[in-house]
């Protein structure tokens, strides 16, 4: 597949990108942070898109998952995680609700935010060109040999998207835990960048759905091509074995869950015998 | 932590050798690789204890192609093991003239262990056993090639080892091997003679998370512009772009 060289090419056609994940993150690993860099590079080497953002949204504790331990924790650990990431950021929007929220209302806030950031960004000053590698020239930098810009276009907001792996997508069908419209709302209107190993049966499920298969121009499968198993799950059962769970979580990330010894048999019973909250709203 | 300590006074020690096979498969550097030596060791199965980990990069004249040079790759390793308080980098094998076969560099560093070993108890018998920090061992340390499963099917391939050093390695040291996607270990050691006579001294250790990650997809993501991080530490991403290594492929 041909590299295409963005810092030579006019950024300004691409559609701005922002990819969001939800989830748990309890804790975050690398494999989450491989997610990001995984879409980013799918996304841009399209030529169609400039991903420029990422964003982690933890959910908040009123979720009731089993297993799952403070928001205050689970964010400081994905803070440490991405502090040397220069696109990936932590929201707590979510997590600081004291209510679950449906991914799809997490959505329609960080759409929101960008709308406004854009707004803000096109009355504080006009827009000016943007050179290829990102940066805006003032207008009265123009040298007098240069072409004028052209009548500055005003630049919509970046476009949200769902980053998302493939069991994720497929939990789609498990029964009560979304809400139909909430399903139709993220794929038509946001869309999603969805990480998969086995393309051919994420293909598969889209296929057997009416509203994915509506849609499925906005689904944008990445396939990772190499086996790379590590979930939270096995990260806290390693912990409880008194594994080493080094490599797996970036280093300031295990120094945090050793620091503070946070994963146990003991936090692993947190929530048990609770409905998890999508379950219980949508009944 | 109380009772580990306890078992811990009557057993072996172990020095692990890792690396020739880890390098051979893992240039540069894998975060994979070094979780697989870790993860394993702190199971501590009870009979030994692992006091140290060594990563020896192949030599130059091995002859891999996309075998960026030593120099860089013991660099690399080095950076990689910044944060690591067992595990180092040796570069005996590499500064060697010609490569050499791992029996051999399995044999070096055996002697090598051995000698430090006598300078030590040698300083050590003139101070009362009551003073000295650490435990006394009785054993004799043992040294043992830490590999991916994927090595063992390599024993199999015709002329790329004698069968006397797969004997030697299998004997005098033993292999540690850790799980591999795709590899089955069980098989392997069934096929051949050799490792199903000694595979009392061949442990596998069960990653804890199965992964195929190498250094081939690395490179291979480097030479097409993608992504790395997170798969190799950062450290290692900054090298590799300040020494304008992996630019392209190779014939």
């Amino acid at each position: 597949m041909a590299c295409i060289d963005s810092s030579m090419e006019n950024l300004d056609n691409r559609k701005e990108v922002v990819l969001l994940a939800c989830g748990s993150f309890n804790p975050i690993t690398i494999m989450h942070l491989r997610l990001f860099e995984l879409a980013k590079d799918y996304m841009n080497e399209t030529g169609q898109y400039n991903v420029i953002k990422g964003i982690i949204s933890p959910v908040g504790d009123a979720y009731k998952k089993k297993g799952l331990i403070s928001a205050q924790h689970r964010i400081k650990m994905a803070e440490l995680a991405t502090q040397s990431s220069k696109w990936l950021e932590v929201d707590t929007w979510e997590s600081c609700s004291k209510d679950w929220l449906e991914t799809a209302k997490v959505l329609s806030y960080h759409q929101q935010r960008l709308e406004a950031e854009n707004f803000n960004n096109s009355i504080v000053s006009p827009p000016s060109p943007i050179l290829p590698g990102g940066k805006r020239k003032r207008i009265d930098d123009i040298d007098a040999g240069e072409p004028k810009p052209s009548a500055p276009q005003k630049k919509g907001p970046p476009e949200l998207k769902l980053l998302c792996g493939a069991d994720f997508l497929e939990s789609f069908a498990v029964p009560n835990l979304w809400k139909p419209e909430d399903i139709a709302t993220i794929v038509a209107k946001y869309g999603l960048v969805c990480i998969t190993r086995s393309g051919n049966n994420t293909k598969k499920f889209i296929y057997e759905s009416d509203v994915l298969w509506k849609h499925r121009s906005n689904i944008h499968l990445v396939n990772e091509w190499i086996t790379n198993d590590v979930s939270s799950t096995k990260i806290r059962r390693a912990l409880r074995r008194g594994q080493s769970i080094r490599y797996l979580v970036p280093e300031a990330v295990q120094q945090y869950i050793e620091k503070y010894n946070l994963y146990s048999t003991e936090s692993e019973d947190n929530n048990a015998g609770c409905i998890l909250a999508p379950f219980l709203k949508n009944k | 932590m109380f009772d580990l300590e306890q078992r811990f006074l009557s057993t072996e020690r172990i020095e692990l050798s890792s690396l020739h096979f880890i390098i051979y498969h893992s240039h540069p550097h894998s975060s994979s690789n070094i979780s697989l030596k870790t993860s394993k060791w702190t199971q501590n199965k009870g009979m030994y204890q692992v006091i140290e980990g060594i990563i020896s990069p192949v030599n130059d004249n091995y002859g891999k192609k996309e075998l960026a040079a030593a120099k860089h790759r013991v660099a690399m390793v080095r950076l990689a093991l910044q944060t690591s308080s067992w595990i180092r980098v040796d570069q005996w094998e590499s500064e060697q003239k010609e490569w050499i076969e791992t029996v051999k560099v399995l044999r070096h560093h055996y002697s090598e262990l051995l000698r430090k070993e006598a300078t030590n108890s040698n300083a050590g018998s003139e101070i009362p056993t009551e003073d000295i920090a650490t435990p006394a061992y009785t054993a004799a340390p043992e040294l043992k090639l830490l590999c991916g499963a994927d090595i063992l099917k390599t024993f199999q391939t015709p002329n790329l080892w004698k069968d006397e050093h797969i004997q030697e390695i299998v004997e005098k040291f033993g292999l540690v091997c850790v799980s591999r996607a795709g590899h089955d270990f069980q098989q392997y050691i069934s096929e051949s003679a050799i490792l199903t006579h000694y595979q009392h001294n061949i442990h596998l250790v069960k990653n804890v998370v199965q992964s195929d990650l190498s250094a081939t997809y690395v490179r291979q993501a480097l030479y097409q512009g993608q992504s790395v991080k997170y798969l190799i530490p950062d450290s290692v991403i900054s090298y590799i772009k300040d020494h304008d290594l992996y630019r392209e492929e190779r014939k």
